[in-house]
């Protein structure tokens, strides 16, 4: 077999990057049933058994959990710093009552999960950002989680998986959150530094300032199809040019062809190809 | 409502303010400007170039907004490209590799936004600049000269010494933006200036930068000549570091940010 088998054939005209500004979601709500692509519904149960995939091809969001479940071998997922929670380190007003009801949306402390596991028998660390948390924003609990998870991959000479979504810097938290890149990209390139592998799949939406930080500088970069990638929001963006946006703007698609995505890797397909590049990362000449 | 923070904002904005080419030009004794990316284009938002502090030579890498409407059309009003900050990166490079200190001036919005900047990578770019800027193996100095505008500004501003001018401003996000996501009303922006804690005086207590430059005689001679003897000093400071503890510094500053 020459190539790993990536992608499978755009099978509908979202798949093949018709999506527009309207898809980009902020709202909060229980994960779809109904697809908005061919709008059939299908029974979350069902859905969950395809890892949230419709049968047209179209990929709901998936919370962190079920993420790190699908793609990780039975029970190898050891949580780490989920004891970093939340603060409120500028006083934003009604800060403290939207962390509240995130809480009680997503059932998580806050926008990323971490820890290590085992995929496909191959060990790493691995994180996974939480689309029911404020859209996983990142303030200074999810930019601490990800700097200590990427700290204790150097130290411990591991593989570094993340899967990405966020609507970018939490503003409630001001400038604490902004440095959070700086913070994070100085842990990812010691990491880099050392000789280490991060892939980093980005899923929909990743943007803003995690996209200007970590979501954009793993070794490799894969991408969901159709997910919503990219810096500036596509609404700023149209009032500021007064232009009509491209066909299929900001989505994987878009970024494969501009070359900032490796590849798009469909669901049902991402273990294999995660458990594969670990493998091929993961060899030590020494060993 | 009526608020210092939102009267800071407006004044770091001011089309009378110096630009940061007004610095270059009074601090320096010879400055040759140095254009290009090698990948792409020239950004004009983005100046850069070799320049001579006393006698010793130093990188510096500057946003620029530009005064007259014409200029600042050509710079886009500050925001910078892609390109821009590839710019900024290729001269950092060039820095670290002839052993010559950075100093950056900020004054930005923010990243340009527009369709063709996202074609271009405008979050890897800024991605790769906070990267390559934590590990960069000379002295960095980073000045906010006016507004200071997320991670457009950010990515300069990965420095060993972060300063201030007591008018100019660093913020997540504009006030008139964070306004109109919060309460529907860009209009609010004075009230939002307040709660985002932007001033320079609220960065230093919060320990994110070093230093407040006092804005008395601005754009005049004195005012020129004390930070070229601040950045004199502090270069030497930096200077006489070994290169891991340097790093290490750097690299701790900005780790703390948000540590428990
Ligand atoms: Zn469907």
């Amino acid at each position: 077999m020459a190539f790993l088998n990536f992608r499978l054939q755009p099978k509908n005209e979202l798949e093949k990057g018709g999506r527009t500004s309207a898809l980009i979601q902020s709202d909060e709500s229980e994960p779809e049933k109904k697809c908005p692509n061919c709008h059939r519904e299908t029974p979350l149960s069902e859905l969950a058994g395809n890892l949230n995939v419709c049968t047209c091809g179209y990929h709901f969001r998936m919370n962190s959990r079920q993420r790190i479940s699908a793609m990780t071998d039975k029970g190898s997922f050891k949580e780490m710093f989920d004891d970093v929670t939340f603060s409120d380190p500028i006083g934003f007003p009604g800060y403290e009552g939207k962390i509240e009801s995130a809480k009680n949306l997503s059932k998580e402390k806050e926008g990323v999960i971490c820890g290590t596991a085992t995929i496909g028998g191959e060990e790493c660390c691995i994180f996974a950002m939480e689309p029911y948390f404020m859209m996983g924003s990142m303030g200074t609990a999810v930019g601490e989680k990800i700097t200590a998870l990427f700290e204790y991959a150097t130290e411990h000479k591991m593989s570094v998986v993340g899967f990405t979504v966020s609507g970018g810097a939490r503003m409630q938290e001001g400038l604490f959150s902004l440095l959070q890149m700086a913070k994070t990209s100085g842990a990812v390139k010691r990491h880099s530094d050392a000789g280490l592998f991060y892939l980093t799949i980005l899923t929909d939406p990743t943007t803003g300032g995690v996209t200007a930080s970590f979501a954009m500088e793993g070794d490799i970069i894969l991408a969901e199809p159709s997910a919503t990638v990219g810096f500036a929001g596509a609404r700023v963006i149209e009032q500021t040019t007064k232009k009509p946006l491209p066909k299929g703007f900001q989505t994987s698609e878009f970024m494969m062809k501009h070359g900032f995505v490796d590849a798009i890797v469909n669901r049902q397909k991402q273990r294999t190809v995660i458990r594969h590049l670990l493998k091929v990362h993961n060899r030590r000449e020494d060993a | 409502m009526k608020t210092d923070a939102y009267e800071k904002v407006k004044t770091a904005r001011s089309n009378f303010r110096p630009t940061s080419v007004d610095y270059i030009h009074h601090i320096f004794d010879v400055f040759l400007e140095l254009h290009g990316d090698r990948k792409f284009a020239d950004d004009g938002a983005v100046v850069a170039g070799i320049a001579m502090l006393a006698d010793k030579p130093v990188t510096v890498v500057a946003i620029e907004k530009g005064h007259s409407i014409k200029e600042r059309m050509a710079r886009s009003f500050g925001a910078p490209q892609p390109e821009g900050y590839r710019k900024a990166l290729r001269l950092m490079k060039q820095a670290e590799k002839f052993k010559r200190p950075v100093i950056c001036f900020i004054d930005t919005s923010g990243a340009y936004c527009g369709i063709g900047a996202e074609e271009r990578g405008q979050g890897a770019a800024i991605a790769e600049n906070l990267m390559e800027m934590m590990t960069l193996k000379t002295p960095v100095i980073s000045i906010f000269v006016g507004e200071g505008g997320s991670g457009g500004a950010l990515a300069l501003a990965v420095a060993d010494r972060v300063w201030m001018l007591e008018n100019a401003v660093y913020s997540v996000i504009s006030p008139e933006g964070c306004a109109s996501i919060l309460w529907k009303d860009s209009g609010r922006a004075d009230e939002a200036a307040e709660v985002l804690k932007l001033t320079a005086q609220d960065s230093l207590n919060n320990g994110f930068i070093e230093k407040v430059i006092s804005e008395e005689n601005i754009d005049e001679e004195p005012f020129y000549k004390m930070i070229k003897e601040d950045l004199i000093n502090e270069l030497k400071v930096l200077g006489s570091k070994p290169l891991d503890e340097l790093l290490e510094e750097r690299y701790r500053k900005f780790r703390k940010v948000g540590q428990k």
